[in-house]
């Protein structure tokens, strides 16, 4: 419960209408794509960086905990107000700003929905690339903050490839710009390049300056199936080798492909062991030769079907496969722990057979698919929590995928983040001194711990 | 009793467990796009429901107000990942919520009277005389606007007029058809019935042109969505099991209605909600489904010629589809039958499928979200310059007048049937 006079400076702070402190509401603030839950204090939705800032130096006043939170539609429970304390939504700061078409940048609140911008600029022919599954609700802020990433990120890169600069507000309560919006500028640490990915424990992001390019001519989408999963997986790593960057590469392995088939009968061969979905793009000329190219690299690698979609609602066709994976998984089982590790681009095959072993280790189902082109696999684990022994199977076989990842050279997480999910693991991949660096950054600007405490370093 | 049948969250506890809080229900939920706050979320509402379950949260208004913040229109369940059934878990929420709490005043009204048509009747005759003094358009400024005495039509708004005389009363029970021609039982809907008699005309006018013998059962009642929305099942109950009736009493082809909302009770939501709730029902409310079409689908299916039936002078058109037809996946019949109809142009609008914000009692509880939401639909429309928008539901046709009326604007709204019929009927 919070105490009455913080109640009613946070409310002047916000007006009554944008604060809730009533059971409904912090239970609707306390969940996100986890199924963890903790219920808040109060949650309030400020509408400007000066809002942000009063409520973050009241809450260095009173000693109380802030938790950012764009759309809660993150993976690894990095907006949960573990501990209690104010969740801070940025929805209300969803405008977007400008979009300079002669400069190629654009200036946008936190809360703009992912999607809506992208179709803002693709209107005037440009185009903002990082696509994470969640565009549709998922927030750029909330992008910006876990850096998310996406399938395109193969050839375009992840969010913080795109971000310029920032309007931020200190876990103390200063309003700070980082960055700026000329292409180059190296005056002073690179702030922007630290909060991207920083999981809302450095400051609340309040503006955010993007860079665009121009919105590809054209585009080709093919649906590869092989007869091996080594077959598609070196399939990836041949074209990277081939000095070929296509837009996405996304991978399916055979589970996958089962779940998918018994629910939406898709009509694959019975030969099919995984499936690569290839997008390129860019000039159409080029695009072509490059398709053909993919072809003819592939060709030998046991590839059992090669189709390109003809139009835009062929290309939907294909990209439905890959849209089916998620729904379908629950047949095998009803829970799920969704990894994102990567590895080196030439590292998927390996990492792949590892995971085989892995699975048959436990004998517990391991789902695979994901962004093979950048070397980010979903491994998804499933379980039945309900089944005395599977939990405990999971975390151990979780543990064993990271260490397979780590071992090629790769990460446990390309674009969920840690929050509170991946903690317990930070120790297999960031060594003491890693620790204690980042500890002093975060002390350094957060000194009485207020900003999203508890989440990420352990 | 075992606790099986007693509390209705039991009938959606395997549901609920499928939700995972993602969040793809942000991008859909009209109540959301108006509300901006999570407790309007499918999710949301799917959390307050386990925690319901659960019994750690009370039954007190903000757990109403939550719930109540729901149209039933099925879209964050047409883009689940998981297929939550949201509308089923909801339905469920506000069942515990009447039983625990009893019913509000409102939806108790809403209850007699669509528990009684002879009520209705009287309503509906009533209003007929005294339309013209009740009904006139006030502005929305001057707070005069009166309520409509009949709930489920609702809050302070343009009305329609009301019939003078129902449809139902200006037919006979059976329309005999040309022999081997397929015998249709008609499920006129009360709007049909008491507001737009029209649609009930027009429709009736075209399977006569089909040569089908149609039957319109003088036992049929209200649908009961009004009720579910409320959470009153007794009540959808009595009403399922008078339709049965009805219903089955003519060996019929079909069972074919002009009324989105009616055909989304009679196809989904009674095998889905009171056949699991009332399992001696399942069956009869099955077969019931298993008959039931929308009058735009089965007048393809047996092959009309709009070019026959239909005239609309060269004008254009844009279609708005009614949540109950996109969750039945019906959105191609119309259409197709439309632009055969000679004359018309279709233009399609953006978001033709997103809800127009009636939502059965939704509107009145939450009459300006309502609009709110409606303002995007009314925007759509506009955009698109057409003369007229079509529709296949009497309770969108309500809606989008109503918005388009506070717009300013004079664009037409109309049935289907009414386009498709209008070259026999004039």
């Amino acid at each position: 419960m919070l105490d009455a006079s913080v109640l009613k400076q946070l409310t002047d702070i916000v007006g009554a209408e944008n604060i809730a402190t009533g059971t409904q509401d912090l239970i609707c603030y306390g969940y996100d794509a986890t199924q963890m839950e903790f219920l808040p204090d109060a949650v309030v939705h400020p509408d400007s960086a000066e809002q942000v800032s009063r409520v973050l130096k009241l809450a260095n006043e009173v000693k109380l905990p802030v938790f950012p939170r764009g759309a809660g539609s993150g993976f690894t429970g990095g907006a949960l107000p573990k501990g209690g304390g104010i969740v801070l939504v940025t929805t209300r700061m969803n405008r977007i700003l400008r979009i300079d078409t002669d400069n190629l940048v654009a200036e946008v609140e936190p809360g703009v929905v992912t999607e809506t911008f992208q179709m803002a600029v693709e209107k005037l022919g440009l185009f903002y690339p990082p696509d994470p599954a969640s565009l549709k609700f998922s927030t750029l802020g909330g992008n910006v903050a876990e850096c998310a990433g996406g399938p395109r990120a193969v050839k375009y890169g992840v969010t913080k490839d795109f971000v310029m600069g920032l309007e931020v507000v200190l876990p103390t309560g200063a309003i700070i710009r980082t960055g700026g919006e000329t292409v180059k500028g190296v005056v002073g640490y690179d702030l922007t390049k630290l909060l991207c990915g920083s999981e809302g424990t450095l400051g609340v992001i309040t503006k955010i300056i993007f860079k665009l390019l121009p919105y590809p001519d054209a585009k080709k989408t093919m649906l590869t199936v092989f007869d091996s999963i080594d077959g598609a997986a070196r399939a990836v790593s041949t074209i990277i080798k081939n000095k070929i960057i296509p837009t996405t590469l996304e991978f399916m392995d055979h589970p996958t492909l089962t779940c998918v088939e018994r629910r939406f009968n898709l009509g694959m061969p019975d030969s099919a062991r995984a499936v690569l979905l290839i997008e390129v793009d860019g000039d159409r000329d080029l695009i072509e030769k490059q398709a053909g190219e993919i072809h003819k690299l592939i060709e030998p690698l046991g590839l059992v079907q090669f189709r390109v979609a003809k139009d835009a609602a062929e290309s939907e066709e294909l990209w439905k496969v890959r849209r089916l994976v998620s729904p379908s998984l629950r047949d095998v089982n009803p829970d799920k722990f969704n990894e994102d590790i990567v590895v080196p681009r030439s590292k998927v095959p390996d990492v792949i057979r590892r995971i085989e072993v892995i699975q048959k280790r436990y004998d517990i189902p391991i789902v695979n698919f994901g962004h093979a082109g950048d070397g980010n696999i979903h491994v998804n684990i499933m379980i039945d929590k309900s089944v005395p022994g599977q939990l405990e199977k999971a975390h151990e076989a979780i543990k064993e995928v990271f260490q397979a990842a780590l071992d090629l050279g790769g990460t446990m997480s390309g674009e969920h983040g840690v929050g509170l999910a991946k903690q317990p693991y930070i120790p297999m991949e960031l060594n003491a001194e890693q620790i204690t660096a980042m500890k002093a950054i975060k002390s350094a600007l957060d000194p009485n711990n207020i900003l999203n405490p508890g989440k990420m370093l352990p | 009793m075992t606790k099986k049948q007693t509390d209705p969250l039991e009938r959606v506890a395997q549901d609920m467990k499928k939700c995972v809080k993602c969040g793809a229900c942000r991008a859909n939920c009209p109540a959301f796009s108006t509300f901006q706050r999570e407790p309007a979320t499918a999710r949301g509402k799917v959390a307050l429901a386990q925690h319901l379950a659960k019994g750690d949260i009370t039954l007190d208004d903000g757990t109403y107000a939550a719930m109540s913040k729901c149209l039933l229109c099925g879209s964050c369940v047409d883009k689940c990942p998981n297929q939550v059934p949201t509308d089923e878990i909801v339905i469920a929420a506000r069942e515990a919520l009447a039983q625990r709490r009893g019913l509000t005043t409102f939806h108790k009204a809403v209850g007699q009277v669509i528990r009684n048509r002879k009520l209705m009747n009287f309503g509906a005759l009533a209003a007929a005389v005294l339309g013209p003094v009740f009904f006139r358009k006030v502005p929305s400024t001057s707070g005069l606007r009166l309520r409509f005495p009949m709930p489920f039509l609702g809050g302070s708004r343009h009305v329609p007029q009301i019939a003078k005389k129902p449809f139902m009363k200006r037919h006979p029970e059976v329309i005999k058809g040309e022999p081997g021609k397929p015998t249709i039982v008609f499920f006129v809907g009360c709007m049909t019935n008491f507001v737009y008699t029209e649609i009930g005309e027009a429709t009736l006018a075209l399977f006569r042109h089909l040569g089908c013998t149609v039957i319109i059962p003088q036992g049929q009642q209200c649908c009961g969505l009004p009720g579910m929305s409320g959470g009153d099942l007794n009540t959808v109950r009595e009403l399922a099991e008078q339709n049965l009736a009805a219903l089955e009493k003519y060996p019929a082809d079909y069972v074919m209605t002009a009324c989105a909302t009616c055909g989304g009770a009679l196809h989904k939501l009674y095998p889905l909600v009171i056949g699991k709730r009332n399992p001696e029902l399942k069956e009869r409310l099955q077969a019931l489904a298993d008959r039931t079409v929308d009058a735009a689908v089965l007048l393809q299916k047996l092959g009309l010629h709009p070019e026959e039936t239909g005239a609309a002078e060269g004008m254009r058109i844009t279609y708005h589809d009614p949540c109950h037809h996109r969750t039945a996946g019906i959105a191609k019949q119309p259409r197709t039958l439309l632009k055969e109809t000679p004359g018309l142009e279709l233009v399609e609008m953006e978001g033709a499928d997103r809800c127009c914000g009636l939502g059965g009692t939704f509107n009145v509880y939450h009459y300006e979200s309502s609009l709110d939401i409606n303002a995007g639909k009314s925007a759509a429309i506009i955009d698109t310059g057409a003369d007229a928008v079509v529709t296949g539901c009497p309770g969108c046709i309500m809606q989008l007048s109503d918005g388009l009326k506070q717009a300013g604007d004079k664009t037409r709204v109309l049935h289907t049937v009414e386009l498709l019929a209008r070259k026999i009927r004039s």
